[in-house]
């Protein structure tokens, strides 16, 4: 019973997989034959270019990181509450995930367009700048767009860990005299440790393949600076016709994404379910 | 907010052995001050975008460029709306239909048959590797494999076809799938199995009768989970599509806007035209959406 699956999943799943590593090694412009050629796309795979695309690829994630993070954590244990508004908020907060990458990334681009976005139409100057003209701004806007979208996932995702918190935590913490904001960092925080590392993973190996987002967005410019790894792959193959050198960068992409996760999870500790609740 | 919270204190204070949701609620109101400012301020970010769009593509073009654009529209035209139909939307709405529901369907369906196997028989060699199998699916970008994909795709000769876009959607839903609904199918007591068993009931027959049932509102999360990632999809169809007749929503958005970069109100009715749908969904059922979003990652 578990056939299907299993022969959908190896067939465009674990075989791509295996043909990144082989195609790595082999020559093919995306039309014509495909041949063996060693180490040659590794070789020149290896140069300013792809350290530049590393560089973004991590001040990207980082700043997604230190940016969506501390706000999802707020957010989350906000709406974990009970007021009445906060069912009201909560509908609307939802609002960005039901968008997609591409039109998200087109609403953005037509909004922040200097001469006929938002801010250019209520003649503000500090807001009608060229946003996704120059380097430093463009990829402030892609951080900003990308936490945009993605924040209200995982305010959701603290909302259902603060949840889970017994409430004697609290109250044993009350009758020792913590206020609120102690009770915050010495209850609410180190409960949600394993929620906070969840989150984490899925910012960071989601921040390394973020493709349609930035594609649209900015295609990678002002010049290359917001060219990420995976649009140095998509680039490099399917514009430039290197689909050896696409696919070593591919094969970067994987290992990267294989060994953050594993460190993220690793930072856990090995036994996820049982030391949440010890001495309880 | 102040008085809310005493309100909340004093009804648990009356009420001590009341349930566990009040304590909760009072206790969480605790980090209360900056987390209700933030929110209010994080609903300023999300909502004016929102507003803008939504205004912006019931205005005229002349009427955009020359007044406040947050101003509300005095005089409602649907013309960006209607452009934005006769570019072939109409096409495009039914290409995204087929996708997603071409790929939601079977990758349900067999993450559902493979769980309940491994669930069931998971002791054998086979289903032990199959499950490690899916589960390094889940660490490896699969995005990352869109090379191969390419060659495979044109290998099998359905290049440029809806087809071409249905499959690797339908791998690539497969490992999260599995892993939700190895969960909720665990959840079943082994009893009800036995005692089907025991009745001369088949394997297919404790899939139908007993497994599908009880874990339906898990099916209908992952199928959700699956359907916006795959409506939402670019890259599969960026790249394995060519033919102007083949793009779904998300691709067709993009080369809008190409086109159409000057004209404001018209790209953002397209943007409002193709989120329609989920929105629709969002409204029928916003619980069960939210939960789908977060399928497998808030357990």
């Amino acid at each position: 019973m578990a056939l299907p699956a299993l022969i959908m999943f190896i067939g465009f799943g674990v075989i791509p997989l295996l043909g990144v590593l082989a195609l790595s090694f082999s020559s093919w412009d995306g039309i014509g034959a495909i041949h063996p050629a060693g180490l040659q796309s590794w070789r020149s795979v290896l140069n300013p270019g792809l350290l530049h695309a590393l560089k973004v690829t991590f001040l990207i994630t980082a700043l997604s990181w230190l940016f969506q993070t501390p706000m999802s954590i707020l957010l989350g244990t906000f709406l974990a509450g009970r007021q009445r508004y906060r069912g009201f908020l909560a509908v609307l907060y939802f609002i960005p995930l039901l968008l997609s990458s591409a039109a998200l990334a087109i609403t953005y681009k037509a909004l922040l367009d200097p001469n006929f976005g938002l801010g250019a139409g209520l003649g503000i100057p500090l807001l009608s700048q060229d946003w996704l003209g120059r380097g430093n701004l463009a990829i402030g806007v892609v951080v900003f767009v990308v936490s945009w979208q993605f924040i209200p996932f995982h305010s959701l995702i603290y909302q259902a860990g603060v949840r889970q918190i017994p409430v004697s935590l609290y109250e044993a913490a009350q009758i020792d005299g913590a206020g609120r904001i102690r009770q915050f960092f010495s209850v609410t925080l180190p409960q949600l440790k394993y929620t906070i590392l969840t989150s984490s993973t899925l910012i960071v190996v989601g921040s390394l393949t973020f493709f349609d987002i930035i594609f649209v967005l900015t295609a990678g410019g002002p010049a290359d600076a917001t060219r990420t790894l995976a649009l140095d792959m998509y680039i490099t193959g399917f514009q430039g016709n290197l689909m050896g050198q696409a696919s070593a960068i591919a094969m970067i992409l994987v290992l990267l994404g294989l060994v953050l996760a594993l460190l993220l999870q690793r930072l856990g500790g090995r036994d996820r379910s049982a030391s949440q609740l010890e001495g309880m | 907010m102040t008085s809310t919270l005493r309100t909340d204190s004093a009804q648990a204070a009356e009420a001590p052995a009341r349930s566990r949701r009040k304590h909760r609620g009072r206790n969480l109101l605790h980090f209360n001050w900056i987390g209700g400012l933030l929110s209010w301020l994080w609903l300023g970010v999300v909502i004016i975008p929102i507003y803008w769009i939504v205004v912006t593509s019931v205005k005229s073009q002349e009427v955009y460029f020359s007044e406040n654009p947050l101003k509300p529209p005095t005089h409602i035209t649907f013309d960006a709306y209607r452009l934005v139909l006769q570019s072939n939307f109409i096409r495009y709405f039914f290409n995204s239909v087929i996708v997603t529901l071409g790929a939601v369907v079977p990758a349900v369906f067999f993450a559902f048959m493979a769980a309940f196997a491994i669930i069931r028989g998971g002791r054998g060699l086979f289903l032990r590797g199959a499950n490690t199998l899916f589960l390094m699916g889940l660490a490896v970008p699969l995005q990352a494999t869109i090379i191969p994909i390419y060659l495979i795709i044109i290998k099998l000769g359905i290049y440029d076809s809806l087809l071409a876009i249905i499959l690797p959607s339908i791998a690539f839903a497969i490992p999260l799938s599995v892993l939700v609904l190895s969960t909720f199918i665990r959840d079943v007591p082994n009893e009800l199995f036995e005692s089907m068993r025991l009745d001369g009931a088949s394997e297919w027959g404790t899939l139908w009768h007993l497994a599908f049932p009880l874990t339906r509102p898990a099916l209908v999360t992952v199928a959700i989970f699956n359907g916006l990632t795959i409506w939402n999809g670019f890259l599969l169809p960026l790249v394995l599509t060519q033919d102007p007749g083949r793009r779904t929503l998300p691709l067709a958005l993009w080369t809008f806007q190409g086109q159409y970069s000057v004209n404001v109100p018209a790209v953002l009715a397209s943007v409002v035209l193709t989120t329609l749908p989920i929105l629709v969904l969002y409204v029928i059922g916003r619980r069960q959406l939210l939960s789908g979003l977060t399928a497998g990652f808030s357990k």
